[in-house]
């Protein structure tokens, strides 16, 4: 996987992948991402023409329509500085799915450069910035929803570690934790009887261990499961981890 | 077609069946988990290893198999070549009629399935005898298996009993031993009645010409007693190289095909009986079958060659578990299924391209698989394949993405997107017309359309930045 031979980190400078689910539904992540980069001492740079990274095309086999995309994203993200994203299934597009359907084309090397420098949040504080820990105060107990596209790469690792030391918060381990929720892009359109049941599945884990929030570092697995919970009339609080690092250095006086 | 086939086949499927196909593929994934964890310190890594040596056997089959039917003959055993389902079942049909057999019994071997050489035999007067229990059973009812390991995971014992008491063996009774012990005695007979022995291979090494053979019955070893002549049915991608990559490749097979360190039986077969032998089959024939794995060799999708059909990826597959075996159509169910299945359709590609898209791509099959196939890679390529293509089953219920594309490559048109998507807030969405939306709406809310409201946010944070910036003293 192409994250593995990541150039090293020479300045606390990135570019933001706020991801089409952010831009589109939720705005507060992408704010959190913000927040906790930068209080960090990160400076963000938001590429204005950012779209989408691709994959909804990737997954459905229209790579000619997912190319384009992906194209009009490695233009958009130029330059040399990290990509942060807030999302471990738009990370593994960038470093692994788009050269995955750009193997033949004569711009490989561009869309690998990309990948090369994208990092999931998680992975870029953990494994890119060095933290082992994260301050502040979060008084909650945590089901932590370890997404598909982490495996493999240094996410779900990285995101447990930082959950575990904030001051306050308990991960409750729940059954089946390696199942997936479901989503699966446009899986949960043309599937919708295995994918709600997948998803159903999930929840019935995660209700069991009665948390105080659901938190993933995917939007998109929790678009699935918290519309899930909804339609079922018992609605789940969703969290992404950005927002639970931010949160714990507002109650913990660390951000106004 | 609304939604995929595949969903649609879940939709319907039997609660009893749906129960006994998800436990029966839970249990099977844990306990190959845990032993798996249990006795080896890293089994990535070894699964890295055997991935390596089965991609080299791949890669190197045009060699392979001429030495290994150079090792097979110097060992006196027969070597056919059958390119096609039927050149396969013909060589076994004329192996039969040269020595005027009429009785056949099997062990289980799913090459034949591919073949339907049952089928083909009793068409011909043969009678043909699975002797897997499993696979007695799925014979009896005349049904298919729906795994590759766990041919009847789909049906519960209350089931089995009726089948037996229907097929003349015994009053109902749904007690596990007494059906056992039923099938023992009908079969017992079998293997003493029967001319000649049928087995698959689970591996065939090139250095020594072994044939080795895993079951937990016992079956094989029964189906070869009594009998004078012994015929293995083994697909071409069956080699290992080297006879010390079995220690590997057995420990791995067993324990995630299982949960088992090892089977109950492993055989390790080099010939017919040799004159210091006092029994075993005197003749021997193992035919070789393509029926279409050539193709996969030269397609992007070769990688698919290296299993060793354990059925790990079934058990672990989330959407297996909800649509069971049968769902797939084909031999080969669940992931390994959705890609190996349309591969060897050949021309009945198209109508078989709906199988790759039966995943959510989570990736748990190649987390499991004891040769590390990548298998979600290889349903993506086979999703543009079908798209490419053209083809209407792979293409059910799927958002189209042309528009997308444009939108999502042209800023101007993504932000006017992301302000014009509020009217979602306010539509009656339960009525808009777009079957995507409505298919996500079936079983789940949307949340609020809150397009651009980062980016404003944003915007506003870096001029209070800038000014707070420039209002700072400078030193």
């Amino acid at each position: 996987m192409l994250n593995h031979d990541r150039p090293p980190l020479t300045e606390r400078r990135v570019q933001l992948m706020a991801t089409c689910l952010c831009d589109a539904f939720y705005d507060d992540v992408a704010r959190a991402t913000v927040e906790v980069l930068e209080h960090l001492g990160v400076a963000v740079e938001f590429p204005e023409g950012q779209t989408c990274c691709g994959q909804p095309a990737f997954n459905g086999g229209d790579w000619a329509a997912s190319r384009k995309v992906v194209r009009h994203t490695v233009k958009t993200f130029a330059g040399s500085v990290p990509v942060i994203v807030p999302s471990g299934s738009c990370a593994a597009m960038m470093f692994h799915g788009a050269p995955l359907e750009f193997e033949r084309e004569a711009d490989l090397p561009e869309v690998e450069a990309l990948g090369r420098r994208t990092w999931e949040l998680a992975d870029y504080l953990v494994n890119g910035l060095g933290l082992t820990s994260w301050p502040g105060r979060y008084d909650a107990r945590i089901a932590f929803h370890r997404s598909c596209h982490s495996r493999g790469t240094a996410t779900g690792e990285a995101a447990q570690r930082l959950l575990e030391s904030i001051p306050g918060v308990t991960v409750l381990p729940f059954g089946e934790g390696e199942q997936c929720c479901g989503f699966g892009g446009t899986f949960s359109v043309s599937f919708p009887t295995i994918s709600s049941a997948m998803g159903s599945l999930k929840l019935e884990h995660i209700r069991a261990v009665q948390p105080d929030a659901l938190v993933s570092v995917d939007m998109s697995c929790l678009m699935h499961l918290g519309g899930l919970a909804d339609k079922e009339g018992r609605p789940i609080r969703i969290l992404h981890l950005a927002q639970v690092l931010r949160d714990a250095l507002r109650q913990g006086g660390l951000l106004g | 077609m609304k939604f995929q086939q595949i969903d649609e086949y879940a939709a319907r499927l039997r609660p009893e069946t749906k129960a006994s196909v998800h436990s029966g593929s839970k249990a099977g994934h844990e306990k190959r988990t845990k032993v798996l964890f249990d006795h080896f310190i890293d089994p990535d890594r070894l699964r890295r290893i055997a991935g390596d040596i089965k991609q080299h056997v791949v890669e190197n089959l045009d060699t392979y198999l001429p030495a290994v039917e150079a090792k097979l003959r110097a060992n006196g055993v027969h070597v056919h070549w059958a390119a096609t389902a039927e050149a396969a079942n013909e060589a076994v049909y004329s192996i039969l009629q040269a020595r005027g057999a009429r009785r056949m019994v099997k062990a289980k071997t799913m090459v034949s399935e591919e073949t339907e050489l049952g089928r083909f035999l009793e068409k011909r007067g043969v009678e043909c005898v699975e002797t897997d229990l499993g696979e007695f059973i799925v014979q009896i009812d005349g049904d298919h298996p729906s795994h590759i390991v766990k041919p009847i995971i789909h049906k519960n014992r209350r089931e089995i009993a009726t089948s037996f008491e229907r097929h003349g063996l015994g009053a109902y009774n749904d007690d596990p031993e007494t059906i056992t012990r039923r099938a023992r005695v009908h079969l017992r007979h079998k293997y003493l009645e029967a001319d000649v022995g049928l087995t698959g291979a689970n591996f065939v090494v090139a250095e020594s010409g072994r044939i080795v053979l895993v079951t937990n019955e016992g079956n094989s070893r029964f189906c070869l007693a009594a009998t004078k002549c012994h015929i293995a049915m083994v697909g071409i991608e069956k080699i290992l190289p080297r006879d010390r990559d079995l220690g590997l490749l057995l420990n791995l097979l067993a324990r995630s095909g299982t949960g088992q360190q090892l089977t109950v039986y492993t055989e390790f077969i080099s010939g017919p009986r040799g004159p210091a032998q006092p029994d075993g089959p005197e003749e021997m024939h193992v035919v070789f079958v393509d029926n279409g794995r050539t193709d996969v060799l030269a397609s992007e999708c070769r990688d698919i060659l290296r299993c060793i059909r354990c059925g790990a990826c079934l058990n672990v597959c989330p959407v297996y578990r909800q649509a069971s075996g049968h769902a797939y159509r084909s031999v080969y169910p669940g992931p390994v299924g959705a890609v190996l299945s349309p591969l060897l359709a050949g021309e009945r590609f198209p109508a078989m391209a709906d199988l790759p898209k039966a995943s959510s791509l989570c990736g748990a099959c190649n987390e499991v698989c004891p040769v590390n196939i990548p298998i979600p890679d290889l349903l993506l390529r086979l999703r543009e394949k079908g798209k490419r293509e053209g083809s209407d089953a792979a293409a059910a219920g799927t958002p189209a993405m042309g528009g997308w594309a444009v939108m999502a490559s042209q800023p101007f048109a993504w932000k006017a997107a992301l302000a014009g998507g509020r009217i979602m807030n306010v539509l009656p969405t339960k009525y808009v017309p777009v079957a995507a939306l409505q298919a996500w709406q079936s079983r789940r809310t949307l949340p609020t359309w809150r397009g651009g409201t980062f980016r404003t946010w944003l915007h506003d944070r870096r001029k209070q930045q800038s000014q707070a910036g420039s209002a700072a003293p400078r030193n």
